[in-house]
């Protein structure tokens, strides 16, 4: 038992301390927009952030969330930086099959919270752990550029 | 267009043994689409569809509808007293924008207000929703927005005109008087006007119309226009679209299997004890190989984490299986291809031709087995009934799907029934005509209904699981002989390959001529430069025991990679400019030459490039490639830096897809297939020691990232011809563009894919 306090909200899950906040997630909160994509923190999929960083939530157990806070895609537009990145995303139609977009968003969000206006080359830094199989990613990096323009 | 698929509905026949009345499957066919909408409307008397499902869990895109959904005048939208319009999609979405596709011919006819346009998947019912281009319910071939180019405007125009004639109706007005536009029917001479929902109860009572007029292009408002929002956009940026990996049934278990470690092993013995002293594992199964699904050992369990744990405690021994290597594969096709292979093409004489004096070029390419890698791995919620199952899946062949079902569980087709739900990504991977992965699904519920557990069971894979679950892009090798003439013209082409087939077994029988898969030899087959004696010959061996699929672009993934490189081989032999030899040499495919002259001008091919940094050089390649009716034209644009590392700076794209439909989605689905196709040239390899994979996941299958990623320029051919598919003909060219433009900096030539990370 541990409680996570997921997008400003506290919430009770079960299970042992050592489950990866990603199935927490999924699996007790019913908080889907969250994807499993390798379970070894290779393609981002899973990025929330917690205390406002970027972390791969499939090999982060539950216990180091303790007294931190998780901002999933499903809050995404709670902060300025998220929402500008979660209205750049639409703007440009930046999605196809959409599965890796929420790890994507969390981890735009996170650069532009610290980074409002990054180049190429910090977007390809803080970017490049987050893999798009449909390769989304001339969208991305422009959405990036936009949503900065509202910052 | 092409007709990819003309057999299918007799395969189905001869493999579903269950099938209750074929002749009414084949019917589909010929029916016209105006007889299937009254046969339809018999069928559902003026009903809204419903299939009974449970609503938030019922198919991709589904949203609530604040207004009851009176109107439903086929099987193809409804409209409700809300003024929304709901299109019922009968191709999957995964990605490729079809659902925004089959919207916008629909909202494009009925003029309706795109803000409330929404999309949801059919249901598995191949009656209603039959791809044109197959006889059966399915999504590949880039066949979607050709097949339904006229059928889902069809539906559209008939809705618009009950619409006005209902208007007409109540106003004691002339037809011809209404206008609509916008969700919104108004007759300028009365004043009178009102919303779609508004009418929509009168119109459901109304006859429908046997013959409609459609639109003229020059009056199309949204086909066409350059920027028309997806219409999946939303429900994928806030966490709310639901994929399989995403659908939870009450009481629903997790279930994740030990797979075998090489293909076609069966389970020996095994030890769960491990696995059960975990809390929260409920059972755990063994299952049954199909001909086309895994043998092995599931965990069940309350949830996903735990199904996982438990499933890597398991002990499971193995036993047989296909213990060869892919240099053991590569070596047996290379001793094959010492034989002629079976003939694909035949102009005139190339071994007379190949004796003649010139420059003869002997060379050999090889490509290996990929993986589709989709984000989402392979899964599957099975919920099995007394006499049937229900399905969530999010998958591209429902016809097939659910006739091997039922086959397996020897019910009727109908009786299975079929969720269609986002897939997240695909790639050719979840067209599986084995149904494999949803048969395993299936095995494994069968299973844990023997021990008693009668759950909804959603089977899930792991990346490494999906990795290693074979359906490959099969490896192939090619030897070639090019011979020019004095002059530096190709005289004579001489194409040798080896490779799995795809179709055999499958008794698709139109896809087999003469003994030759045609989607082995797809793309050089049909090599449009003029070459007098030009022969394609086919080796197709029958022992390799690992499952190959189709993937993105089929044979054109390593045929367009060969051709290209071939002909660009030639040109730089010759001593020619790659593009102006090319072109020379398409006299009969102008629109090849079309969008070859396109990307050049774009990518101003005659001007120099930008210089390079001190100590790095720059070059570029060109590949032009036809795959689905669709002609797509490339420029990569290279760095190759001193120690022999290089980046892809910027790939200029032209395509030629007939009528631009929608322009945002085709150039999304350009950058995309670059994107696919880049991944696979510099990264690509599934490889097998001993039969065994040995890759599992993305470290070591490498997938394309950000920082990889070039500009990309992307231009549409202006064109009045029928539209052609865009998911997958993006994919052909990047390759061997890229290949030919390292070459231009180093003078050497790459044969063999993926390409070293240093030239």
């Amino acid at each position: 038992m541990a409680t996570l306090n997921v997008n400003g909200k506290d919430h009770v899950v079960s299970g042992s301390d050592d489950m990866p906040i990603l199935w927490a997630l999924r699996d007790e909160l019913q908080m889907t927009g969250t994807k499993y994509g390798c379970g070894m923190a290779l393609c981002g999929a899973c990025t929330v952030l917690l205390d406002g960083s970027p972390i791969r939530s499939c090999v982060t157990p539950v216990s180091v969330a303790a007294g931190k806070k998780i901002t999933t895609i499903e809050a995404v537009a709670s902060t300025k930086a998220g929402q500008a990145v979660q209205t750049a995303w639409r703007a440009l139609d930046v999605v196809q099959c959409g599965y890796c977009q929420s790890g994507q968003m969390m981890s735009a969000t996170a650069l532009l919270s610290q980074n409002p206006h990054p180049s190429d080359a910090d977007i390809d830094a803080a970017m490049s752990g987050n893999v798009c199989r449909c390769a989304t990613y001339v969208r991305i990096r422009a959405a990036i550029h936009e949503a900065g323009k509202a910052l | 267009m092409r007709n990819r698929f003309p057999s299918l509905v007799r395969t189905h026949r001869a493999h579903a043994d269950a099938a209750p009345d074929p002749q009414a499957q084949t019917q589909v066919v010929n029916l016209s689409t105006d007889l299937a909408r009254r046969r339809f409307l018999q069928g559902m008397g003026g009903l809204t569809l419903g299939v009974g499902l449970t609503p938030w869990l019922g198919r991709a895109g589904r949203a609530s509808a604040a207004g009851a959904e009176v109107f439903a005048p086929n099987a193809f939208l409804r409209i409700g007293t809300d003024g929304s319009v709901t299109v019922i999609a009968k191709h999957m979405e995964m990605g490729q924008g079809a659902h925004t596709g089959l919207a916008t011919l629909v909202a494009e006819e009925l003029d309706a207000d795109w803000a409330r346009v929404r999309v949801e998947g059919a249901p598995v019912n191949t009656k209603l929703y039959a791809n044109l281009a197959f006889g059966a319910q399915g999504t590949g071939g880039s066949t979607a927005m050709a097949n339904s180019w006229e059928q889902m405007r069809r539906a559209g125009a008939t809705a618009r005109a009950m619409l006005v004639a209902a208007a007409a109706q109540q106003w004691s007005v002339p037809a011809a008087g209404i206008t609509v536009s916008e969700g919104v029917v108004k007759h300028a001479a009365s004043g009178r006007s009102a919303t779609f929902g508004e009418l929509a109860q009168a119109a459901s009572a109304l006859p429908v119309p046997t013959e409609v007029t459609l639109k003229s292009p020059a009056e199309f408002k949204l086909i066409g226009k350059q920027k028309l929002p997806r219409v999946d956009t939303f429900a994928k940026t806030n966490g709310t679209a639901v994929f399989t990996q995403d659908i939870k049934l009450p009481g629903m278990l997790v279930a994740i299997a030990a797979h075998p470690p090489r293909f076609g092993a069966k389970v020996k013995s095994f030890d769960a004890a491990k696995a059960k002293a975990i809390p929260g594992v409920l059972a755990v199964v063994q299952f049954e190989a199909t001909p086309s699904s895994f043998a092995g050992v599931a965990v069940l369990a309350k949830n996903t984490w735990v199904a996982r744990q438990g499933r890597d405690a398991l002990q499971v021994q193995w036993e047989g299986g296909y213990a060869k290597g892919s240099e053991a594969i590569l070596a047996q096709y290379r001793e094959a291809l010492k034989q002629p292979g079976l003939m694909a093409r035949k102009d005139g004489n190339v071994d007379a031709a190949l004796a003649r004096p010139g420059k003869l070029i002997e060379a050999e390419y090889s490509v290996p087995f990929l993986a589709h890698a989709a984000m989402e791995p392979m899964n599957c919620l099975v919920k099995l009934e007394a006499d049937g199952a229900e399905l969530w899946n999010g998958e591209q062949w429902q016809t097939i799907d659910q006739m091997n079902i039922a086959k397996l569980l020897g019910v009727a087709p109908e009786k299975v029934r079929i969720n269609q739900l986002y897939a997240g990504g695909s790639f050719g991977r979840r067209a599986n005509p084995h149904s494999d992965y949803l048969l395993e699904a299936v095995q494994i519920a069968r299973a844990a209904r023997a021990q008693g557990i009668s759950a909804p069971v959603k089977m899930v894979w792991t990346r490494e699981d999906d990795m290693r679950g074979g359906h490959y892009r099969p490896l192939y090798l090619h030897q070639t002989r090019l011979s020019l003439d004095a002059a530096g013209q190709p005289q004579a082409l001489q194409v040798r390959m080896a490779g799995q087939s795809i179709i055999a077994g499958l008794g698709f029988d139109a896809f087999i001529k003469d003994g030759v898969d045609q989607t082995s030899v797809e793309g050089m087959a049909n090599l449009p430069y003029d070459i007098p004696n030009l022969q394609v010959e086919l080796y197709t061996p029958t022992d390799v025991g690992v499952p190959i699929q189709w993937f993105r672009s089929v044979g054109s993934t390593q045929n367009g990679f060969v051709g290209e490189a071939l002909i660009d081989e030639a040109a730089t032999t010759a001593g020619k400019d790659p593009v102006a030899y090319r072109r020379a040499l398409l006299s009969k495919h102008l629109r090849h030459r079309g969008v070859l002259d396109l990307a050049a001008e774009k990518a101003e091919w005659t001007k120099p490039l930008k210089p390079a940094a001190a100590g790095e050089k720059r070059g570029r390649g060109v590949a032009v490639h036809e795959a689905f009716g669709t002609f797509v034209a490339q420029v990569v644009e290279v760095t190759v830096k001193a120690d022999g590392s290089f980046k892809v700076d910027r790939i200029v794209c032209a395509v030629d897809c007939g009528v631009a439909i929608n322009p945002d989605v085709i150039r999304a689905q350009m950058e995309g297939g670059i994107g696919y196709g880049l991944s696979v040239a510099l990264h690509g390899a599934i490889t097998l020691k001993d039969g065994v994979v040995e890759q599992s996941n993305f470290h070591d299958y490498q997938a394309l990232r950000i920082n990889e990623m070039p500009a990309v320029e992307v231009h549409i051919m202006p064109s009045a011809e029928k539209p052609t598919g865009v998911g997958e003909p993006g994919v052909p060219p990047v390759a061997p563009a890229l290949a030919n433009a390292l070459f231009q900096v180093t003078g050497k030539r790459i044969r063999t894919m993926p390409i070293p990370d240093k030239v």
